[in-house]
């Protein structure tokens, strides 16, 4: 029982890792502020879920299940946050996506 | 592992660091000692040293970012290079670098249960505090009431802050008014719907847990100085949301001076009130019937005073940043 | 493992000098003053580095744990006074910078200096 609950965990952690790896290769190699903004929410969502699921299993059922459960509420309720007011904040300085014309528009 | 986690996270502080110092965009350079503060607090962390990485979070990553980007709205945004480039700075800085390292071989490796510093006088706090005070936190039992004098002078040191920056940043005729911040980003986020509900959602939550820390820095990592800077924080994000005004509102200038004033009193107090029971100054084994008692009704006491007048001088401090804009 | 036992001391120097530098070959006001608390940083990395044992847990006495190894909790009391100094000293460091900008309109030690001498 001890095995599947730490397979589990493992699997959890391992996956969280994935994407916020992916999170940071996408905030590096995208081509504009608004599609890094993106790349990056996934770490706050996704991410932070795996991986903090990952460690209440490994903590059973104690107090500090409990605190993780709530910083994971926490985390869920700021980060979202966060993204959308930097997001709404270059919005308003006057920064506009990018936009590419593909040929077929231009036809 | 964990070893190599720390190693990990010196090698991206020593990064950071020199993104700080090539930084021409003060913007940049200000996030980046954000993040600086935050990874000092992991490593911190590491090295068990659980109430430091509390503080350094709260009040390097948190309220210094704050104060930095107020002082960097009422200056210049970007830092022009030098106009020639120098080699005494480099030569000096780098000659000093291989002294010290080469000072370091002498000193006992990382974790070394026989360094000189693990002989004297620590192994006598980690006995003697169950037995003395009976708290289970030996880092605020340490600085609440064994070296109760240093943090006395500590506290008088924020207060002296808090009035400085009053003397620079005062306006006088406009202290007190209830004209909101003027520029563009203000009015913005208090007619965005998410911050706003986001964010009065999560005030009251981060004022209890600061008087969570504070009440709390007996059993656990906390205290006056952490709980001062998260209410501190949750009352300077109240401001950001809904402006200048509400925040003056809700906490109003008369009310923080009498907190920085009041917090320092309190400290005084309690060590007067040692005296004149019978003591010595900040003697607190007098203060009830018997010794661990007393100790424990002096360290809550002095512990609150230390996170009222925290508390006061950071909102005064940020206070007098944002009101300094009304003049320009 | 003699690397490993002192890489943080030399992380230590590293920044160290890292904040010295920026304090003295950089012009502007700001960049100074993030120096400084990159420097006060790096000492708070060296005196909590020293506290650290092997094996040891935060120093938060567990009732009930016998023979629990406990990290030196002296240099953490230091840090904690520490590190509430600094934000004070750089609140006020702060502070004293935006009355300069407003009376010279620039924060450049250089052009400061030319505007005294004029």
């Amino acid at each position: 029982m001890e095995y599947a609950i730490d397979i589990a965990s493992w699997l959890l952690l391992i996956a969280g890792g994935v994407f916020v790896f992916i999170g940071g290769v996408g905030a590096l190699r995208m081509p504009d502020f608004y599609t890094r903004m993106h790349a990056a929410s996934l770490t706050d969502t996704l991410g932070t879920i795996l991986i903090l699921l990952g460690i209440i299993l490994q903590a059973g059922l104690s107090l500090a299940a409990i605190k993780l459960a709530a910083i994971t509420v926490f985390l869920l309720l700021t980060c979202p946050t966060a993204a959308y007011a930097l997001a709404n904040a270059a919005r308003l300085s006057g920064l506009t996506p990018e936009r590419r014309v593909s040929d077929a528009e231009e036809t | 592992m964990v070893t190599l986690f720390g190693v990990f996270l010196l090698t991206l502080l020593v990064i950071t660091a020199f993104g700080i110092v090539r930084a021409q965009h003060l913007f940049v350079a200000v996030m980046l000692s954000g993040i600086f503060s935050l990874q000092m607090a992991a490593i911190f962390f590491i090295l068990d040293a659980a109430d430091v990485a509390l503080t350094e979070a709260a009040v390097g990553a948190g309220v210094a970012t704050v104060l930095m980007l107020g002082a960097l709205a009422l200056t210049d945004d970007r830092e022009r290079g030098p106009k020639r480039h120098r080699w005494a700075p480099i030569v000096v800085v780098s000659l000093t670098t291989l002294m010290v390292i080469y000072a370091t071989f002498d000193k006992p490796r990382l974790g070394d249960p026989e360094a000189p510093v693990h002989q004297h006088v620590a192994p006598w706090y980690l006995e003697e505090t169950p037995r003395l005070i009976d708290i289970p936190n030996v880092v605020t039992a340490i600085l609440a009431s064994f070296r109760g004098y240093d943090t006395l002078g500590e506290l008088f040191v924020i207060f002296t802050a808090g009035i400085g920056v009053l003397f620079l940043l005062a306006n006088p005729s406009k202290r007190g008014a209830l004209s909101l911040l003027p520029s563009a980003e203000a009015e913005g986020l208090r007619h965005h719907l998410v911050p706003r509900v986001v964010g009065r959602l999560l005030v009251p939550f981060i004022v209890l847990f600061g008087l969570y820390v504070q009440f709390h820095g007996e059993y656990g990592p906390g205290g006056g100085f952490q709980a001062g800077a998260l209410i501190s924080a949750g009352f300077i994000l109240y401001a950001l949301i809904e402006g200048e005004g509400a925040a003056l509102r809700a906490m109003s200038f008369r009310l923080l001076r009498g907190m920085i004033a009041g917090g320092a009193l309190l400290y005084v107090g309690v060590g007067l009130a040692g005296m004149l029971l019978g003591g010595n100054f900040l003697d607190y084994s007098v203060l009830a019937d018997n010794p661990i008692a007393g100790q424990h009704l002096g360290i809550m006491l002095v512990e609150a005073g230390v996170g009222l007048t925290v508390t006061g001088t950071l909102l005064t401090v940020f206070h007098a940043f944002a009101a300094r804009e009304q003049r320009r | 493992m003699e690397f490993l036992g002192l890489y943080n001391y030399w992380v230590f120097a590293i920044l160290l000098m890292t904040g010295l530098y920026a304090v003295i070959s950089r012009a502007n006001l700001i960049k100074k003053l993030l120096g400084m608390t990159m420097f006060q940083a790096a000492v708070f990395l060296l005196y909590i580095s020293m506290d650290k044992v092997d094996g040891g847990t935060a120093p938060i006495i567990q009732v009930g744990a016998v023979d629990q190894l406990y990290s030196n909790p002296l240099p953490q009391v230091l840090i904690l006074t520490a590190i509430v100094v600094g934000i004070a000293t750089l609140s006020l460091g702060l502070a004293i910078v935006v009355r300069i900008s407003e009376t010279y309109g620039t924060i450049e030690e250089g052009e400061i200096r030319e505007i005294d001498e004029e």
